[in-house]
């Protein structure tokens, strides 16, 4: 079966971005659930499946669980870095078909700019003793192949950080609002070249989550429901330098994957959200995805293309460049996806936004997770 | 029921050493075989003898086509750079550095640095050959622009 339309997102909860001083993950985690729970209209003890991960703990669907006192039939765990809550929604979306759960909660929180620095668990590599300053080396390494074998400049690398920061001035939620140039951003302090400072996503606290139920039920809550239309998956690498082609990633395939099963192209896309840690990860994606050829990002980005009032909308909040970036970002800009399909993004409302994709990175470059969200209408 | 005491940590090393030995695993893993070889000044990577392609990082498994034949052999030591960065770093610190990703003659690619230039004169293309050295206290495999000497691996 496909999982076509087979289930839809009722309900989403997003924390204020930034510094939330004095609280655990877990307790931003639970303020975003609140929230969820309330859009959607339902109670806590409805939800049956968790899906939730992040770099901190281990078992943190357990944590979930316990923490809200309830008692799942389906739990997920997984974890594929910044994409994994994409691959949740992926997840959620069969759990539910299959009948294992009926209410899926996806959420996560991090305190990663006002708490305790917390490394994610060490591996052991080959890479280590380079000491390559991950996660930003493996970007500028992909960005400089990037630059090398298609012409590609720092100049439009720097276009992605400024429509990025042009769509959080429209944005009264985001964290970075003031005016951003593209000298700013070519001139700003190098951290690994060829990526500066405003190459760089944010590092914030937040949380986000999110609730989806079977089709059959999408009607029943407060919010205009939003469907799943079309999910892939794929990865092609852990450590980057086992990464075949940086300047292809996964994308293409995880895209094509979820364009074919959502039935859609590119060209019927309305608004794009991907997870921009570095300004070269929209570039990357853009062309993966089939929206400009292999070669081409850069140029795709440039002159407003993608910022406010070009040709197509990408990065609507502001992206992790400017807005929010909690660590794992995957599930800010599936929300930010489902907020422009119900029509509530206030000044950034991209206008009769009914067909939305999305891409979730994991890892360097390595996980990547496509989806396609519509309205009723696309069903 | 088993009974087992409260602190069994004493037991650790029996219970590895015989499972050790049913396993037959007196010899250390690839990766582990990897480091004692760079310890010794030696660079050496895999070959799959069934499919004859070479693997990095070191497996048990050969990641091309899945056979567990895998031997170690001595590699030229040339490669290419096949993307670069530069790592900004207070001079405090020990100043910027260049880390790169190298393709080998042999097929795999590694990260690495390229040492013997300045960080941002590495370029992609650039011809390189690979020595062990030691950096941050440890032996790893470094590569030079020009040659250093004509020590065979």
């Amino acid at each position: 079966m496909s999982l076509r339309g087979e289930t839809a997102v009722v309900g989403v909860g997003l924390t204020e971005f930034g510094g939330l001083p004095g609280h655990s993950h877990m307790e931003i985690m639970a303020k975003a659930i609140d929230k969820a729970i309330t859009d959607a209209g339902i109670h806590k003890d409805e939800i049956d499946g968790i899906f939730s991960a992040n770099f901190v703990e281990m078992l943190t669907p357990l944590t979930v669980a316990e923490y809200l006192g309830i008692n799942p039939t389906y739990m997920d765990g997984t974890n594929t870095g910044g994409s994994v809550f994409v691959n949740s929604m992926q997840s959620a979306a069969a759990a539910l078909s299959l009948g294992l759960c009926n209410v899926a909660l996806i959420c996560y929180g991090s305190n990663s700019a006002t708490g305790p620095f917390t490394h994610p668990p060490a591996m052991h590599t080959v890479e280590d003793v380079y000491r390559p300053r991950n996660p930003i080396t493996p970007y500028a390494l992909a960005a400089n192949r990037h630059m090398h074998e298609f012409g590609t400049t720092k100049e439009q690398l720097a276009e992605v950080a400024v429509s990025a920061r042009a769509w959080a001035q429209l944005n009264p939620a985001a964290t970075m609002r003031d005016p951003l140039s593209v000298e700013d951003v070519v001139n700003a302090r190098m951290i690994v070249d060829p990526l500066g400072k405003f190459d760089c996503c944010l590092i914030s606290d937040g949380g986000a989550a999110m609730i989806m139920v079977r089709k059959d039920r999408a009607q029943d809550f407060p919010k205009k429901p939003v469907y799943m239309l079309g999910v892939g998956s794929r990865t092609d690498h852990n450590l980057i330098s086992c990464m075949p082609d940086l300047t292809t990633t996964a994308a293409k395939e995880a895209a094509a994957a979820a364009f074919a099963m959502a039935g859609v192209s590119p060209a019927d896309i309305d608004v794009v959200e991907l997870y921009d840690a570095f300004t070269i990860n929209t570039i990357l994606f853009l062309e993966d995805m089939g929206f400009c050829e292999k070669g081409e990002g850069g140029a795709f980005v440039s002159n407003g293309n993608i910022a406010p009032g070009g040709s197509l909308p990408v990065n609507t909040n502001g992206g992790g460049l400017s807005c929010v970036h909690p660590g794992m970002y995957g599930m800010f800009l599936m929300i930010e996806a489902v907020q422009q399909l119900r029509g509530e993004c206030g000044e950034r409302q991209v206008d009769n936004a009914k067909l939305a994709a999305c891409n979730g990175s994991g890892g360097f470059l390595a996980s990547q997770v496509s989806a396609i969200f519509g309205t009723q209408e696309t069903l | 029921m088993l009974e087992l005491p409260d602190h069994t940590e004493h037991l650790k090393d029996d219970i590895l050493a015989e499972q050790q030995n049913n396993n037959n695993l007196e010899t250390p893993g690839p990766l582990q075989t990897f480091e004692e070889n760079l310890a010794k000044g030696e660079f050496r990577i895999q070959q799959c003898k069934d499919c004859g392609q070479h693997v990095f990082y070191p497996r048990l498994l050969c990641h091309h086509c899945g056979s567990n034949a895998l031997k170690w052999v001595a590699v030229s030591g040339k490669g290419v750079v096949y993307s670069s960065a530069v790592v900004r770093q207070r001079p405090e610190k020990g100043g910027d550095y260049n880390i790169s990703l190298i393709d080998l003659e042999e097929g795999p690619r590694l990260m690495s640095r390229v040492v013997d230039v300045d960080p941002e004169e590495v370029a992609i293309g650039m011809q390189v050959s690979a020595h062990v050295g030691m950096i941050n206290d440890k032996p790893a495999v470094l590569f030079y622009n020009k040659e250093q000497g004509d020590k065979e691996w």
